[in-house]
């Protein structure tokens, strides 16, 4: 455990002493800025019309802005979790500080899931980031917070399971670009698998869009928490690090 | 302390090590010894359990490198090849870092990080970051992350690469004042290193061990067949090189003269001794009395490509008379 917060510590340290946590926080703060006050001027310019109509339907703020903009948030995340996560191995194995971290008295594990959690913690700042603009709404309106807490429940799950992939592949090369854009690729792969259940019944597609990360945070997003989306983004973390973890291995064999 | 037995490792299938064998005393330091790609660091990497061997064992503190690599990792310090720094990190935050990583307890730490800046001459230092280090600074901070744990064993691969004479100067002492208290192997391709900070000399070239002996025994050995090089110059006219070897070759004690270079009037020599003579004042002697110039006598230091063909040629001849 100690061993697993030193990792985590001074990964969370080297995030932060690079450009690239500033530059992950200064594009997401753009574009959720951008999806937020988009969403809001598309609510109040509804409300104005409807209050026109003489019709005071309650107009639900979770339904019309907060619903969209966590599946926004979740976009925005697909872009943002291969930048976190792959430097994680790639740069250790570029530089050669692999070595201090393979010939310490600690587990491979150990190193896998400190690193793991960093990037983790820095996608939870991202969120906060993303909490001070929702903060407005209830200055203004009368959101409910639940469903909000479980549309960031699916949001940190995913990202979880996303970054545990990153991570595995950060693993299998030195260069941080190679490892960025593959994660990119396989995350990108991992939403659009949804598609072909839109026009295929068959048990192939069926089970490509039983993989999409979409079809397990819909349900969060509209504040649904279901055991089995849970327990898919639960078992893709586990999948990640023990991938992770077997690579680390595999290395000293290679190598 | 340190056990290796019939150690092989192949990268896939080309034989880095092939079946080596040492032992190393508690309190010895020993020098590993070899030209580029002799296997120097791909055996401190499997000492170190960053790899496992193919075929073999490796024992450290009675502790075999695969079934108990955390036992074994506990008790080793180890400076790669490149010291593994992280350039984003000060000095101190690194190696509090890396203590914390070899199980440090938090209530030593800070005392421990500032007892290693100094001996490691990196206090100065010390709230540099690690990107702004010359590389002398960098080498230092790599061996005080080696020994922050005050490990047993002290794994060095090439820990004088890199430097200015000065620093080369200080690492030595550095790692001689840690003897003792520490078994150290560590890695150079020079041989005059392994005189001056080892005790005992493994050597290896193309993956096989060549020799291992106590520097003392191994340094006589080679000795003895001393070659002392030569400037001789004509004090009037001409002079030819034939003539001067006819000379030197009758001094007693010479095995073999040979010209190494010749311009006009002046020839340079090395001359063989035979095993156990000093001729230097003889050579002197004689070329002084045939009326030559002595512009130039000394021992002709053994190179260790030099040394490889001396210690592999007699291997042979050895195996040739068993
Ligand atoms: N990861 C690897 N994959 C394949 N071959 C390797 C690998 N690492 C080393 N080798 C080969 O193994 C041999 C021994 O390498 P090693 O690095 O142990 O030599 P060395 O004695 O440390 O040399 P140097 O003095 O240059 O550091 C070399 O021929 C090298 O090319
Ligand atoms: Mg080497």
């Amino acid at each position: 455990m100690k061993n697993i917060l030193a990792i985590c510590e001074k990964e969370l340290n080297s995030y932060f002493s690079s450009p690239i946590a500033y530059l992950a926080m200064a594009m997401f703060a753009i574009l959720f800025g951008f999806f937020f006050w988009n969403s809001i001027g598309y609510f109040v310019s509804i409300s104005v019309q409807s209050m026109a109509m003489g019709r005071s339907f309650p107009m639900d703020v979770n339904e019309m802005i907060i619903r969209p903009l966590l599946l926004n948030t979740s976009v925005i995340g697909l872009f943002l979790i291969p930048m976190i996560a792959m430097r994680l191995f790639a740069e250790e194995k570029r530089s050669g500080t692999i070595e201090l971290l393979l010939t310490s008295p600690i587990h491979d594990a150990e190193i896998v899931i400190g690193k793991w959690l960093a990037a983790l913690c820095l996608y939870a700042v991202l969120l906060l980031i993303s909490l001070a603009n929702i903060g407005f709404l209830f200055l203004y309106g009368k959101p409910d917070w639940q469903p909000l807490a479980a549309g960031y429940l699916g949001l940190l799950l995913q990202a979880g399971a996303l970054l545990a992939i990153g991570a595995f592949i950060s693993t299998l090369t030195k260069n941080q670009i190679i490892a960025g854009i593959t994660t990119f690729a396989v995350c990108l792969l991992l939403w659009v698998f949804e598609w072909v259940g839109g026009y295929e019944t068959a048990v192939w597609a069926k089970s490509l869009a039983y993989m999409s990360v979409v079809a397990h945070f819909e349900p969060f997003a509209k504040g649904v928490i279901d055991s089995k989306d849970a327990v898919y983004f639960l078992s893709l973390i586990f999948l990640g690090l023990f991938l992770s973890v077997r690579s680390l291995e595999s290395l000293r064999w290679r190598s | 302390m340190i056990k290796v037995e019939n150690l092989t490792k192949r990268y896939d299938n080309f034989v880095a090590v092939r079946s080596i064998d040492f032992e190393v005393e508690k309190g010895q330091i020993v020098g590993f010894l070899g030209p580029n790609g002799a296997g120097k660091t791909t055996t401190m990497r499997i000492l170190t359990c960053f790899m496992p061997p193919s075929e073999g064992t490796a024992s450290v503190a009675g502790f075999d490198v695969l079934t108990h690599p955390m036992d074994v990792k506990k008790r080793i310090g180890y400076l790669p090849e490149t010291p593994p720094l992280y350039p984003e990190m000060e000095v101190s935050e690194y190696l509090t870092f890396v203590g914390k990583l070899k199980g440090i307890p938090s209530t030593d730490l800070a005392r421990r990080v500032k007892e290693v800046e100094h001996r490691c001459a990196v206090t100065d230092v010390a709230g540099k970051l690690i990107s702004k280090l010359s590389k002398g600074y960098r080498q230092r901070v790599g061996l005080a992350q080696a020994i922050i744990h005050n490990p047993e064993v002290l794994i060095l691969d090439e820990p004088t690469s890199g430097l200015d004479p000065k620093q080369i100067h200080e690492t030595r002492e550095l790692i001689r004042s840690l003897a003792g208290e520490h078994t150290i192997i560590l890695s150079t391709h020079i041989l005059s290193e392994v005189e001056q900070t080892c005790d005992h000399v493994i050597i290896i070239s193309k993956g096989a061990m060549v020799a291992k002996d106590s520097v003392a025994n191994l340094t006589s050995r080679l000795r003895g067949q001393a070659t002392i090089a030569l400037e001789i110059e004509a004090a009037t006219g001409s002079l030819e090189s034939d003539e001067v070897i006819a000379k030197l070759s009758q001094v007693a004690g010479v095995n073999k003269v040979i010209t190494v270079a010749s311009r006009v009037g002046r020839h340079d020599f090395e001359v063989e001794a035979q095993a156990g003579h000093d001729i230097r004042a003889d050579l002197a002697r004689a070329v002084v009395s045939a009326g030559w110039n002595l512009n130039e006598l000394r021992a002709a230091a053994l190179s260790l490509e030099e040394v490889f063909l001396e210690l592999t040629a007699s291997e042979k001849a050895k195996g040739a008379s068993e």
